[in-house]
């Protein structure tokens, strides 16, 4: 009989352990063999510093890739955004078309975002384009909702000014990196209150780029109620940070669709009605990051709805929390890893990394192929032209052409 | 003005006519038939007139159509010699015939047919002496209930709040949820389980001392004689739910094309939309609502059309519920935070909850609804006027006293209404035509008491086995149901599943789909049920109905069950 597979975590979280141990493998600790690491980013880093010289084995597999940070700091997704829109807009593909007022029909996901201090003048220059508009900075480097406020005035955001001249006095630590991006002040709202969408998405390889989005997900509320005002902007912390669990996705769907009709819902959702047309992202990240074959990746990913029910990416993380609040999201999160591993961990048994990732359907669960190259690639230009024919269809399957084209023209 | 009244009168004769042809109608019929009740039918009809007309002349509905009639005079098109029938196809072309179609729709729906014109008005409310009585009781040991607690918490049923109050509450209407009073003294005034006691030992005198021959033989809960439907006749009455007929709930998923049922379904429900016929639309939901078009069409059911004298209304009973502090908001603000907020599809609508449930409290329109209902409003009387008629108010001025569970009542119709004030007359409607029902003790075919009837009488005649055995191990099914009905099953099905349920109760204007329903759940776990060997495992079995599908459920249950 084959030897268990030997596990170790640094995240103590019941979703993850009872996985682990339904499947019969064994916990070790992280100075013995293991063959399955799920752990915290943090400790990614140390892993594949340059001084701790780790090489992982054909027999080991992690749950991050080296430089996930490419898309989960908001600095670097909201720049690797530009540059493939660019790239597209280049190559003159139907992705990169712009609407009568000069905005991206199907690239325009992410609220109009700059870095702070290097973009000074340019956001300057956005700001009072409309300066009744609110902004919210976040640092770059920090995750969970620390750090972030919100602005409406220039005076606010003085000291990183390039020209400021108490620059020189302000300490290098205050001027710290931020982006800051348009405050969606015109949330949906349920209830009278504002929430976001959280979704999954695993990579399992990114070359060829093969991903998943899992079909559930869950709307997060805010406990306090929602106010345009200014003067609630203190409340932000509240907003963010305490949310309430639960509610499906799908619940969100018929709430829509009984409130706002089912075609202004039929844009958020695709034709299988399963998840939002965010697909292109992956295009952006694709080129620059680097394909480890002992990695794979869940992402949470963080969206925000406005009341003209237009979808709007905020962030991208590689620990989405797995802490559960309800008896609801601990099912959902455990059939989250568990579809996760049975995709990542063929059959339960020791990983071999050599192998090529494409695991039969039977095992997907909840996940449904959101892209995967090698398939388009195989199937032909025959499902490609059918695919285009429709409009909404025509757009998930020229994005995965698109995708395939741009990280294969890069990488040659 | 005695012109257009004796209009009035003429147009609601024709329409009454034209109804008179309907499936409704004789639906109507048949259940008066049942009641042993039948008149002589020109009477019947003369009877219904005069009364719907009595009802309309002092509506809105009826001002509207004097001052359309006066203004329709300025027309080129209405003639001196022919006004009457000008003034008619005025209103036939403007679509206010339709509007008043739907009114008189809308009455002979929610109101019983009227019995002998000299029938006293209790006969309206429950025809039966002991069913009347046991409503009595029950409400005195409610009201016993209420007091107690008032004065052990020495708090009063009522005072005006102090200016600043007032304010703080306006101020905080939107989000009343993030209050957190301290309510752990306050308890619900009783749950489904106090109330399905008393049912239980609901006795017909008529019976006690004579044969049991017919209850020998019924081995539930349920002791007293009702009429209720045979699986035959619940064949016949749900015909439009059966296996040849498409229904959403199920030729809509996802396997099935939506060109075979889907697409057609939904452009028709366009169609009687635009038409704007309540009737239309009511036999349009029978086959089950598209999302979509769910919230339009139960407004159009239900007659609700949210004009600015509606939202005046409902303004109007938000500044009664800022003036005045209720015990029984303590009751409703209780209810909503054992049940709803706990409640992961509805904790986020819970301010909607508050603001529609305190409004209801003091909606003093609901008390018309006792004219046809078992129950009665309980009365207050001002301090040191005790007893004394000319002192009396009705407490909470809307007569309903909420119990545990009330407010699942609104909470799905969250999912459809985003306007507080819309979703605040859906919600009265399908209460005061529905829901009512479900906590009264009356002999109505809709009323708990034949519900529970009718479900004990499913399961011992189509699944005697499953029947027996839970009953023998000291499971009475009903004990395990009784919550499920007395709240339509809000809470228990997913939300979609949930809409697609209520969707029938419009459609055929009962509530006895949710004793099959019932029935049907008990059908589909029988083989684990027959396993279990005490109340609690069946409980246990039982206790997830969130994955379960509705329709396809109530299909099986009456139609592809051999018997």
């Amino acid at each position: 009989m084959a030897s268990k597979v030997k596990w170790v975590t640094d995240i103590e979280k019941s979703v993850l352990i009872n996985n682990f141990e339904k499947r019969g493998w064994v916990q070790v600790t992280e100075n013995e063999d293991w063959n399955f690491y799920w752990m915290s980013v943090q400790t990614i880093r140390n892993v594949f510093s340059l001084e701790a010289g780790y090489r992982l084995s054909d027999d080991q597999i992690v749950n991050h890739f080296p430089n996930h940070y490419e898309l989960t700091r908001k600095d670097l997704m909201v720049k690797n955004i530009k540059r493939y829109r660019k790239e597209l807009e280049k190559e003159g593909s139907p992705l990169a078309e712009k609407d009568e007022n000069g905005k991206y029909i199907y690239l325009d996901f992410v609220p109009v975002t700059f870095m702070l201090p290097a973009d000074y003048n340019l956001f300057v220059e956005e700001f009072r384009k409309s300066p009744s508009s609110t902004w919210i900075m976040k640092p770059c480097g920090k995750a969970q909702g620390k750090g972030i406020f919100l602005i409406n005035k220039l005076s606010q955001i003085k000291k990183w000014s390039r020209d400021s001249k108490t620059s020189s006095f302000v300490s290098q630590s205050s001027k710290e990196a931020y982006v800051i991006s348009l405050y969606i002040s015109n949330p949906l709202l349920i209830g009278g209150r504002k929430f976001d969408l959280r979704l999954y998405v695993l990579v399992s390889t990114y070359r060829p780029l093969r991903c998943y989005v899992y079909k559930l997900g869950f709307c997060r509320f805010c406990t306090v109620k929602y106010t345009p005002s200014t003067s609630e902007l203190d409340n932000m912390f509240v907003m963010i940070i305490n949310f309430h669990g639960g509610g499906l996705v799908n619940n969100l769907r018929l709430y829509l669709e009984s409130t706002r009709g089912k075609e202004v819902t039929g844009k958020l959702f695709d034709e299988n009605g399963n998840y939002f047309a965010e697909s292109s992202l992956w295009g952006c990240v694709c080129p620059v990051m680097n394909n480890d074959k002992h990695c794979f990746e869940c992402y949470g990913y963080d969206i925000i709805i406005d009341d003209k029910l237009k979808p709007w990416l905020i962030e991208v993380n590689a620990s989405p929390s797995l802490t559960s609040s309800t008896a609801n999201d601990r099912i959902l999160k455990y059939n989250l890893i568990n579809d996760t591993l049975n995709i990542v961990v063929p059959n339960g048994e020791i990983p071999d990394c050599k192998w090529n990732k494409s695991p039969p359907k039977e095992v997907l669960g909840n996940y449904e192929i959101l892209c995967d190259e090698e398939l388009a690639q195989t199937e032909g230009a025959e499902r490609d032209l059918r695919n285009r024919s429709g409009p909404s269809i025509g757009l998930k399957g020229s994005r995965t052409r698109e995708t395939g084209k741009t990280a294969l023209t890069t990488w040659k | 003005m005695l012109q257009e009244e004796e209009d009035l009168s003429l147009t609601i004769a024709h329409i009454v006519q034209k109804l008179k042809g309907s499936r409704l109608y004789s639906q109507l019929e048949r259940q008066a038939w049942h009641q042993g009740n039948m008149l002589q039918e020109e009477t019947d009809l003369s009877v219904i007139i005069a009364h719907i007309v009595q009802k309309l002349r002092s509506s809105r509905l009826s001002t509207q159509l004097g001052f359309q009639a006066s203004v329709s005079l300025q027309k080129p098109e209405i003639k001196l010699e022919s006004l009457k029938e000008d003034i008619k196809e005025f209103f036939r072309i403007t679509g206010w015939e339709k509007k008043l179609q739907n009114a008189v729709y809308s009455e002979l729906t929610v109101f019983p047919l009227p019995r002998h014109p000299a029938a006293p008005p209790e006969h309206l409310k429950e025809p039966l002496v002991y069913m009347r009585k046991a409503q009595g009781s029950w409400e005195k040991r409610i009201l016993k209930s209420l007091n107690s607690m008032c004065t052990e918490l020495s708090i009063p049923l009522a005072r005006k709040r102090p200016v600043v109050e007032q304010k703080e509450l306006l101020n905080k209407w939107n989000e009343m949820g993030t209050d957190e009073p301290d309510l752990s003294l306050f308890r619900p005034v009783y749950a489904p389980k106090d109330f399905l006691e008393v049912l239980i030992n609901l006795r017909n005198p008529n019976y006690e001392n004579g044969d049991h021959l017919n209850l020998r033989t019924h081995l539930g809960l349920i002791q007293v004689p009702l009429k209720v439907k045979y699986i035959s006749e619940l064949k016949d009455y749900f015909i439009e739910l059966s296996l040849n007929t498409g229904q959403l709930g199920i030729d809509d998923a996802t396997q099935v094309p939506p060109e075979l049922f889907e697409n057609e379904h939904v452009r028709l429900g366009q169609k009687v939309l635009a038409e704007q016929d309540s009737a239309a639309a009511q036999q349009y939901v029978r086959q089950g609502s598209p999302t979509a078009l769910r919230a339009e069409l139960w407004a159009l059911i239900l007659n609700v059309s949210n004009q600015p004298e509606d939202l005046l209304y409902y303004e109007q009973l938000k500044s009664n519920v800022i003036q005045h502090d209720l015990l029984v908001d303590s009751l409703i603000y209780k209810d909503v935070k054992l049940t709803a907020s706990n409640d992961d599809y509805y904790f986020v609508f819970e301010d909607y909850l508050y603001q529609v449930l305190l409004c209801f409290s003091r909606d003093t329109s609901v008390l018309g609804h006792f004219a046809y209902n078992s129950a009665s409003p309980p009365k207050s009387y001002i301090r040191g006027k005790l007893g004394m008629e000319d002192y009396a108010v009705f407490y909470p001025p809307n007569g309903v006293i909420p119990f545990h569970g009330f407010s699942m009542y609104v909470a799905p119709l969250c999912f459809l209404y985003h306007e507080p004030s819309k979703l605040y007359q859906i919600f009265r409607e399908m209460y005061v035509r529905f829901f009512f029902r479900l906590h009264s003790i009356s002999s109505h075919h809709s009323g708990i008491v034949s519900l529970c009837f009718l479900f004990e009488t499913l399961l011992q005649t189509h699944l005697p086995q499953l029947f027996y055995h839970l009953r023998e191990i000291g499971a009475q099914p009903l004990r395990i149901s009784f919550k499920w009905m007395v709240r339509a099953f809000s809470g228990y099905l997913a939300t979609d599943q949930l809409l697609l349920l209520w969707d029938r109760i419009l459609g055929y204007n009962s509530l006895e789909i949710l004793a099959v329903l019932a029935a049907a759940v008990f059908a589909f776990r029988a083989v684990n049920l027959m396993e279990v060997t005490s109340l609690a495992a069946a409980e246990a079995v039982l206790a997830d109905l969130s994955t379960l599908k509705v329709m396809p459920l109530l299909q099986i249950f009456l139609f592809a069950t051999v018997t």
